[in-house]
């Protein structure tokens, strides 16, 4: 969908330019970082590392939409962008990808899997949707504490002037919690957004062998939720959408499932290799998606950014991601008996 | 103060459950109570009825048939700062709901560096006996006691229901409580009043002897100590133990008594193979094998996937006070 590019005028959303050049920048350092990651994996410094190529656009609309020490976010593997544009310091990215002692999980998580309690990035596993639930039940405290559920005899619009973001693909869209989770969110009328990242691919599996819908939004009727559908690698449609079912989500008008559009670039992970089961021709078909380029070519086009702008920032993004690849190549592993901590609070033995 | 209040009140496991929840409901406003049924109904066995028009639909909340998501609302909330207590249903119910309390609950602490915590209390009532056939009977102990990062609590007395339900609701971290259905109403005692807690893998000595150290827990805590007392009878002397608490587990109080006992039986209702009682043997047997003047023996459950409806499919898996004292006598005259 190249509508905004053929319009005359920009459809900025209420977007300043400060805020325009903004997910410019974060795209770029979105795309920059997942590089890294591959490379420092190709060099045989990290185990591993997650891309999430084509997400970009969906990551920097959501996250001008999020409210930063407001809302709360239960993001999934794929969102390191969407991390790092609510204000988690580019530096966890590389802590997380080295398994530095000074990673947010103490060099415990796969990378990409952050927990961020004082900027409101609940902690998550790899287990898929297994989040899902526990978005639900933050919303149910945000509410609860707001001034109560509502019910029958109820008031039954809570404004809650806060709201949880749910995050994840489409192969979680399969899972029995997934279900669960929309289902009581929209009981309770909660204030939460679920965010499908639909990128085609779960792995190796495509969307047509994971659902027989071609929506993912035609699930949300069967719960008693809107569904919203949107392009989600134009980050300036994905920002509109997303601060709507945000709003909404604040204002207790209850729980939204917004589909955001994309294609997966990379391979799944550093280990998955998706030569074996889609063609170079059917990625190359979907270039033209590719958020990056694309919000450049339109910013450059209105004037918001010249093309000079755009390459130092895209020098400057360099410079900060090689500088923290150093800073956090130079830091230390957790110290071994780091393994024993936080097993439960205080010592621990199994034996008392 | 004209008259003193007594200083306990005689109540059985269901009291015990429900008196214990509803302080907690009043005093910390944190709590609240989720499951199948929990509300209107008030619980299949009536441990909440009444607290949904006390306290309201909200923190008396009645959940969707969906286990997992029981569990996993209420990490959710407990990451949010609530105190949920979560309800299953039955055991036998708590499968779909596995990898919220093994994969998420129990590690919740430990991968985000105690950034964010789960104190969380998932009730359940388990065991057989009550004609409750494959899926209304089963001890779910042993699947779930591997797993570090999670306390499992299973009391069989009353006093202790509330002592350690209430050092369950105070943990910062998740636990897992079992409450054996057919003690419900089978036992009864003195429960002081007031708050207080038991602490969490303290074990305890419910009656004394010197030749035969029985550790044991839940509703064959009671036939152990019926069976050591008829024992007694015939001089025999039996100490009967209830662990109270599966993890962690009080190795201290079982070294002590089988040091000076020199025998251990253990006896549990869950089957042999890889229960709580290997445990307690391999640790035992590390710790205390030249004390020992007999084999360990455990008396458990059979090796089959659960206890048949028919009764006579359900006598045979359940183990009969009259051969906990065969089995004891055994081992004395071992």
């Amino acid at each position: 969908m190249a509508k905004a590019m053929s319009k005359p005028a920009l459809e900025r959303q209420g977007l300043s330019d400060d805020q325009l050049r903004w997910m410019l920048r974060n795209m770029y350092l979105q795309r920059m970082l997942d590089n890294r990651g591959f490379q420092l994996n190709r060099q045989g410094k990290i185990p591993f590392a997650t891309g999430s190529e084509g997400h970009e656009g969906i990551h920097a609309g959501t996250a001008l939409a999020f409210a930063r020490g407001k809302d709360i976010l239960v993001p999934y593997y794929r969102d390191m962008g969407l991390c790092v544009g609510i204000g988690m310091p580019v530096l966890q990215v590389l802590l997380s990808m080295f398994a530095r002692g000074k990673d947010v999980s103490g060099g415990r998580q796969f990378p990409n899997h952050y927990s961020y309690h004082s900027l409101g990035i609940l902690s998550i596993s790899s287990i898929i949707a297994a989040h899902c639930p526990h978005a639900v039940g933050a919303a149910y405290a945000m509410k609860l504490r707001a001034g109560g559920i509502g019910g029958p005899s109820r008031p039954d619009v809570v404004k809650t002037g806060r709201a949880v973001l749910c995050t994840f693909g489409d192969g979680s869209t399969s899972q029995g919690e997934w279900h669960e989770s929309l289902n009581f969110a929209a009981i309770h009328k909660l204030p939460i957004v679920f965010l499908c990242e639909n990128n085609e691919w779960a792995i190796s599996t495509p969307r047509d062998r994971q659902m027989a819908i071609a929506d993912i939004i035609d699930k949300a009727p069967g719960y008693g939720l809107p569904g919203v559908k949107v392009d989600g690698s134009d980050p300036i449609a994905t920002y509109a959408v997303m601060k709507d079912a945000l709003d909404r989500a604040r204002e207790g008008g209850g729980p939204t499932l917004v589909e955001a559009t994309c294609y997966r670039f990379l391979s799944h992970t550093t280990d998955d290799d998706d030569r074996t089961y889609r063609t170079r021709d059917e990625i190359e078909s979907h270039r033209h998606l590719d958020p990056v380029p694309r919000f450049e070519a339109l910013l450059i086009e209105h004037g918001v950014v010249s093309s000079e702008e755009a390459s130092k920032m895209k020098k400057d993004v360099l410079a900060e991601v090689n500088a923290v690849t150093d800073e956090a190549e130079a830091l230390p592993y957790p110290a071994p008996e780091e393994l024993y901590a936080h097993v439960y609070e205080g010592p621990y033995e199994p034996w008392l | 103060m004209a008259l003193a209040s007594p200083a306990s009140t005689v109540l059985n496991n269901v009291e015990a459950v429900r008196t214990t929840l509803y302080e907690a409901l009043k005093t910390d406003e944190r709590t609240l109570i989720l499951g199948e049924d929990v509300g209107a109904r008030g619980n299949v066995f009536l441990i909440t009825k009444g607290f949904i028009e006390e306290f309201g639909p909200e923190r008396i909340l009645d959940t969707p048939l969906a286990e997992a998501s029981i569990v996993g609302i209420a990490i959710g909330m407990a990451m949010e700062g609530l105190r949920p207590i979560a309800e299953i249903q039955f055991a036998d119910f708590i499968y779909p709901a596995f990898n919220q309390i093994v994969g998420e609950a129990a590690k919740t602490r430990y991968r985000s560096n105690g950034d964010y915590t789960c104190p969380l209390v998932i009730r359940t009532p388990y065991g057989g006996g009550v004609r409750g056939a494959l899926s209304h009977s089963v001890s779910i102990e042993a699947l779930f006691y591997h797993v570090p990062g999670l306390k499992i609590v299973v009391p069989s007395f009353p006093a202790d229901v509330k002592g350690l339900l209430n050092a369950a609701i105070d943990d910062p971290d998740p636990v897992l409580f079992l409450e054996h259905k057919k003690t419900y109403r089978l036992v009864k005692g003195e429960v002081p009043n007031g708050h207080y807690t038991i602490p969490i893998g303290k074990a305890e000595v419910k009656h004394s002897g010197d030749q035969l150290t029985v550790v044991s827990y839940g509703l064959y805590v009671h036939q152990a100590i019926d069976a050591a007392k008829r024992l007694a009878g015939d001089n025999l002397s039996i100490e009967v133990i209830d662990l109270r608490s599966i993890r962690p587990m009080d190795g201290t109080t079982i070294l002590e008594s089988v040091r000076k006992t020199r025998k251990l039986l253990i006896i549990h209702e869950d089957n042999k193979f890889g229960g709580i009682g290997a445990e307690i043997s391999a640790m035992v047997a590390e710790e205390a094998f030249f004390d020992l003047d007999a084999p360990i023996r455990r008396l458990c459950g059979p090796d089959v996937p659960a206890m048949g409806y028919a009764a006579t499919l359900e006598e045979e898996f359940m183990i009969s006070t009259d051969r906990m004292a065969d089995a004891m006598r055994e081992m004395v005259r071992f």
